[in-house]
């Protein structure tokens, strides 16, 4: 592996000179580059160059699985991450790497121009090494993409499940959207919770705002009202369409011990009615002039 | 022997389970409760399980049978404070735990406890009109 | 999927104490490795199950209790081992209120439905070996 001492020498001597024209190409595509961005690059360019300077000279091999090799990964980590959290494209990102062959073989030819062989060898070296730590920067950019994926999909879980408190003891839950299990999971547990801290007796479960009920959700609901009552509330399911209702019939799914309402009013007057509450109108203010 | 204390007031029973019980805790409290029905000619039992992390078939089963066994002994039971995680995985196991009353809290559970007696005893003063 | 073993704990299952136990360092486990509450005690309730099996069927055993990783996710596994009798019929054994004790018959199947995975081997005879595995 002499030739990779090769690759070191030449990140040595050359450092400065790699550095620059790096840094032009990096601008070389026509974008417009303000100067703070500029000087960021350049910072980023010096310091990536200079961890790999260190690694090459430590670790005399392209294998970058070397414990010798880890700070250079942990700053293209770092830095794949930031790009795909602002959005950048792995491409992008990928280019940083690639875009060092350039002034690296250059640098190279200056240095063994005359001796193919040595010259040959130390290109097919720069390259591997190169193309792994670019591949590395896809890796990572994908990952980190997922993360945030998985992290949104959190979020979003999170807000589409809002208990809101009808009264003192009355509690509901309006979903919206397709129930799946994943979510299903997270509202029953949300429900509950917000039973124990509110001291809810009852609790309303809306599906006004579900497009399909499948046996799955069927058996969730069910669950959830299994669950509820053990914990001493009452759950009522309001806001069952006639297609749902057929579906839930055809699916053979058994609510018979559930109370179900046809809309969330209805069910609501239930829970007063059951919570001793009862709602009077006053004639003489419904008459008056506003 | 570890046991787990049985607090008398006035006519009810009171259980605060705190422990992790083991098996043969859990059939000492049933034991000491059944008879402690009996001594003290309580109308209710309150058994408070907000502090257990877990009931699995064999405590679940417990609870259905100190219910039925007070019933016998003319007194009513109320479970109250099960924790939502406990309630789900009760559920998924497949125990609904028919039967038994349960509240959210003591003050809830001595509410229901009183009316579930007030029943009760509907019941028993409508049959000798048969 | 190569599948690795983190961590792994052997307990003896031999009196009703030893049930508690279990169920303590399933929590444990559960806990280290981040389970939510719910999942927590899903695990520890199937372990409560399957420990109760191996004293009660099986004249005691022990549980491995390991917290295990592969590419994607990680999880907590126990492996309950017992040299008791056996399971003659394991399907029959897996239905729900069916019971060869005074129990009411939803160890096996209950725990199967805590789990995301469950694999039961078992010779007439010889044992019985339960594994269940429940993935953050």
């Amino acid at each position: 592996m002499s030739s990779n001492n090769a690759l070191a020498d030449v990140f040595e001597k050359r450092e400065n000179e790699i550095a620059s024209k790096w840094l032009e190409l990096q601008f070389a595509d026509g974008r417009k580059a303000s100067p703070t961005a500029h000087t960021e690059a350049g910072r980023r360019s010096r310091d990536f160059l200079s961890a790999l300077k260190n690694a090459t000279r430590k670790d005399g091999t392209t294998d970058i699985n070397g414990k010798e090799w880890a700070p250079v990964k942990d700053f293209l980590a770092d830095l794949s991450a930031g790009q795909a959290k602002n959005g950048a494209s792995p491409s992008e990102t990928a280019s940083f790497v690639f875009s060092l062959k350039q002034p690296v073989f250059a640098a190279l030819r200056e240095e063994h121009g005359k001796d193919a062989t040595a010259f040959g060898d130390a290109i097919w070296d720069a390259t591997q090494l190169l193309d792994k730590l670019g591949l590395l920067t896809t890796e990572i950019h994908q990952k980190s993409r997922e993360s945030v994926i998985s992290r949104q999909q959190q979020e979003m879980l999170e807000l589409s499940t809002p208990v809101v408190r009808l009264w003192e003891n009355i509690l509901a839950l309006p979903l919206i959207g397709t129930l799946d299990s994943a979510r299903t999971q997270i509202v029953m547990q949300n429900l509950l919770e917000a039973i124990v801290e509110t001291r809810s007796d009852f609790a309303i479960i809306d599906i006004t705002g579900v497009p399909v009920v499948d046996t799955l959700v069927a058996q969730h609901l069910l669950k959830t009202v299994a669950a509820a009552r053990l914990m001493g509330a009452d759950c009522l399911i309001s806001g069952i369409r006639p297609q749902i209702a057929q579906t839930i019939i055809h699916l053979g799914v058994d609510l018979t011990n559930v109370t179900t309402k046809a809309t969330l009013a209805d069910a609501f007057a239930v829970a007063l009615k059951r919570s001793g509450h009862s709602v009077v109108r006053d004639a003489a203010k419904a008459g008056a002039p506003r | 022997m570890e046991r787990i204390p049985i607090l008398k007031m006035g006519e009810y029973l009171l259980v605060t389970i705190q422990v992790d019980m083991h098996d043969r805790l859990a059939l000492t409290l049933q034991e000491d409760l059944t008879s402690q029905i009996v001594k003290s000619r309580a109308r209710g039992v309150l058994i408070d399980i907000s502090a257990l992390e877990m009931v699995d078939s064999f405590i679940g089963r417990m609870l259905g049978a100190i219910a039925s066994m007070a019933r016998l002994l003319d007194a009513q039971t109320v479970v109250v404070g099960m924790q939502p995680s406990v309630a789900i995985t009760l559920v998924e196991l497949g125990m609904s735990l028919q039967g038994i009353r349960t509240a959210l809290d003591v003050e809830k559970g001595m509410v229901a406890l009183m009316s579930s007696i007030r029943e009760a005893g509907e019941d028993g003063d409508a049959s000798p009109e048969f | 999927m190569a599948m690795r073993v983190l961590n792994s704990e052997s307990i003896p299952i031999s009196t009703a104490e030893d049930i508690v136990r279990v169920r303590q360092a399933v929590r444990r486990s559960a806990v280290s490795l981040g389970f939510g509450i719910v999942d927590q005690t899903k695990i520890v309730t199937a372990s409560s199950e399957l420990a109760r099996n191996a004293l009660d069927y099986g004249g005691g055993g022990t549980v491995q209790v390991e917290v295990v990783q592969n590419e994607t996710r990680s999880g907590v596994r126990l492996v309950f081992e017992d040299q008791g009798p056996g399971i003659p019929d394991i399907a029959l054994a897996l239905t729900d209120g069916y019971t060869s004790g005074n129990g009411m018959g939803l160890g096996l199947s209950g725990a199967k439905r805590l789990s995301h995975e469950f694999d039961i081997w078992s010779k007439p005879g010889s044992g019985t070996r339960v594994s269940i595995l429940r993935w953050k």
